[in-house]
């Protein structure tokens, strides 16, 4: 410490800039290569863009982006569990009932998608290569908390153009243990036990704080996800298609299935009588 | 972000600062733990709110930059150079294509000559060195309840029943719930959260 102290207090500025190699490793002014995005020819590109895909002011825009979504994770004293829907829509139009919205980053990291599909795509493969290229470069995995640093300071600095996406981070390093991040392309960056996002996020909520407790066993666990985003693709129009369930433990993800809601939904309706609004008579 | 931050300094030899513990996102708490405040160096604690993203990443660029100054002279930065110094960020940062939308307080107690200051910024880099400030929609019930029970020479006991004052009328009249303060306070011995009790219910008469 002492040493690392002394390097930055000699007070005259002999040291004030560092190596050539230092200042590329530490600092690239911008992502290179294949990150050099070409603009619309335009004064305002951001505008234009958002003025072009925002179909909740105007249902007649030209490109719908595929959105809408539930996505969710919470930590417990097992690891951690996350689960999605698999629906895009694009907006009234169902896109697809198949997507893939955790992202495997490696072996003990996920990350989940939310907002516009392509931007979370795009970019969490870009934190994958990132997480690997640290990961060469320091000999080590890198931790959750870098690693949702990497995607919230790179969505940062793309904020007001048009990015949309909320995605969470989810993974078990040794240092830091079982850990969850949230970020947004607001650039918001927090750490916690449990969140829901996506537009069917507040009935995930609903059923997953009713029953959620840290101290929940891994079958309980699993259930309760798999329950929340079921609860969430009934309600939401935007969600559905089938739950996507992994379990993060010590060492690295588990999964747990990809299955049709439909099915389910009908055994939790006939074997647990849940869901009693659902009538097969016409009244 | 939701501003409900306030803050009040003592002329004696600390300094309060409290903010919200909720993180929202639309009509969602994201968060009820959160810390909306950096601690710049030893003596001067900054709390912020604003634009989401905006926040952090400006509170987090003035933090590293006022560590470096220490590492660099081997001696804090005094509040008011702080204050000064990110008023000069905040005002460049104004005139630029895309300013940061930040309110933020300074807190700080000068480690020369132990006295503690209290600095009030907004978004429009004006600065202002108060003995008592808000953010947010907490200036409107606070200010005057702080106007009445401020005095200059109040002690850290006397200090703490007035935030109870302040936060219990928050939690009267404001209509969103903020998910109670996080209290830090600032002594010429460094920066220290408080273990402040804001679980009581106040019901609106």
């Amino acid at each position: 410490m002492d040493t690392l102290v002394a390097q930055y207090s000699q007070s005259d500025y002999d040291r004030e800039q560092y190596s050539q190699d230092e200042q590329m490793e530490l600092y690239q002014p911008e992502p290179s290569l294949s990150l050099r995005f070409a603009m619309p020819p335009i004064a305002q590109p951001s505008a234009w863009l958002r003025a072009a895909t925002d179909d909740n002011a105007n249902p007649n825009c030209p490109i719908k982006i595929a959105h809408g979504t539930t996505t969710l994770a919470f930590r417990f004293q097992g690891g951690i569990i996350v689960a999605t829907d698999s629906r895009a829509t694009a907006g009234n139009w169902i896109a697809s009932q198949t997507v893939k919205k955790v992202i495997e980053i490696n072996s003990c990291l996920l990350g989940t998608m939310a907002g516009g599909a392509a931007d979370c795509q795009y970019w969490l493969a870009y934190l994958g290569m990132q997480c690997r290229l640290h990961e060469l470069r320091h000999k080590r995995r890198i931790s959750v908390a870098a690693a949702s640093k990497i995607l919230a300071n790179l969505v940062y600095s793309y904020k007001g153009m048009g990015l949309s996406m909320g995605t969470m981070c989810a993974g078990v390093t040794p240092s830091e243990g079982p850990a969850l991040y949230y970020i947004d392309s607001d650039g918001t960056r927090l750490a916690g036990n449990l969140f829901c996002v996506g537009s069917g996020q507040t009935f995930a909520y609903g059923v997953l704080d009713a029953e959620y407790k840290y101290d929940l066993s891994e079958t309980e666990a699993l259930e309760l996800g798999r329950r929340s985003i079921l609860a969430a693709t009934h309600r939401d129009a935007y969600s559905g298609g089938f739950i996507n369930l992994y379990h993060v433990k010590e060492d690295g993800w588990v999964k747990h299935g990809f299955n049709d809601t439909n099915p389910i939904f009908w055994e939790t309706k006939l074997n647990k009588g849940e869901f009693s609004n659902v009538t097969s008579e016409l009244v | 972000m939701y501003a409900a931050h306030l803050d009040l300094a003592a002329r004696k030899d600390f300094t309060l600062i409290c903010a919200s513990k909720a993180a929202m996102r639309g009509a969602t708490i994201l968060k009820a733990s959160d810390d909306k405040t950096r601690a710049l160096n030893q003596h001067t604690l900054m709390a912020f709110s604003g634009e989401a993203g905006d926040t952090i990443q400006f509170a987090e660029y003035i933090q590293a930059n006022a560590q470096l100054y220490s590492m660099r002279n081997g001696i804090d930065l005094s509040p008011s150079a702080v204050a000064n110094f990110v008023r000069g960020e905040l005002a460049s940062s104004l005139r630029s294509r895309k300013p940061y939308n930040v309110n933020l307080l300074l807190g700080g107690v000068d480690p020369i000559t132990d006295k503690p200051s209290l600095y009030w910024l907004d978004y429009l880099a004006s600065l202002a060195p108060l003995p008592y400030a808000a953010h947010g929609y907490a200036q409107y019930y606070c200010l005057s309840i702080l106007d009445k029970h401020h005095h200059p020479d109040i002690d850290y006991e006397q200090g703490i029943k007035l935030l109870h004052l302040c936060t219990d009328e928050l939690k009267r009249r404001l209509p969103i719930d903020f998910k109670g303060m996080m209290v830090k306070v600032i002594t010429k011995d460094g920066i220290r959260t408080v273990d402040y009790d804001d679980e009581a219910r106040i019901p609106c008469p």
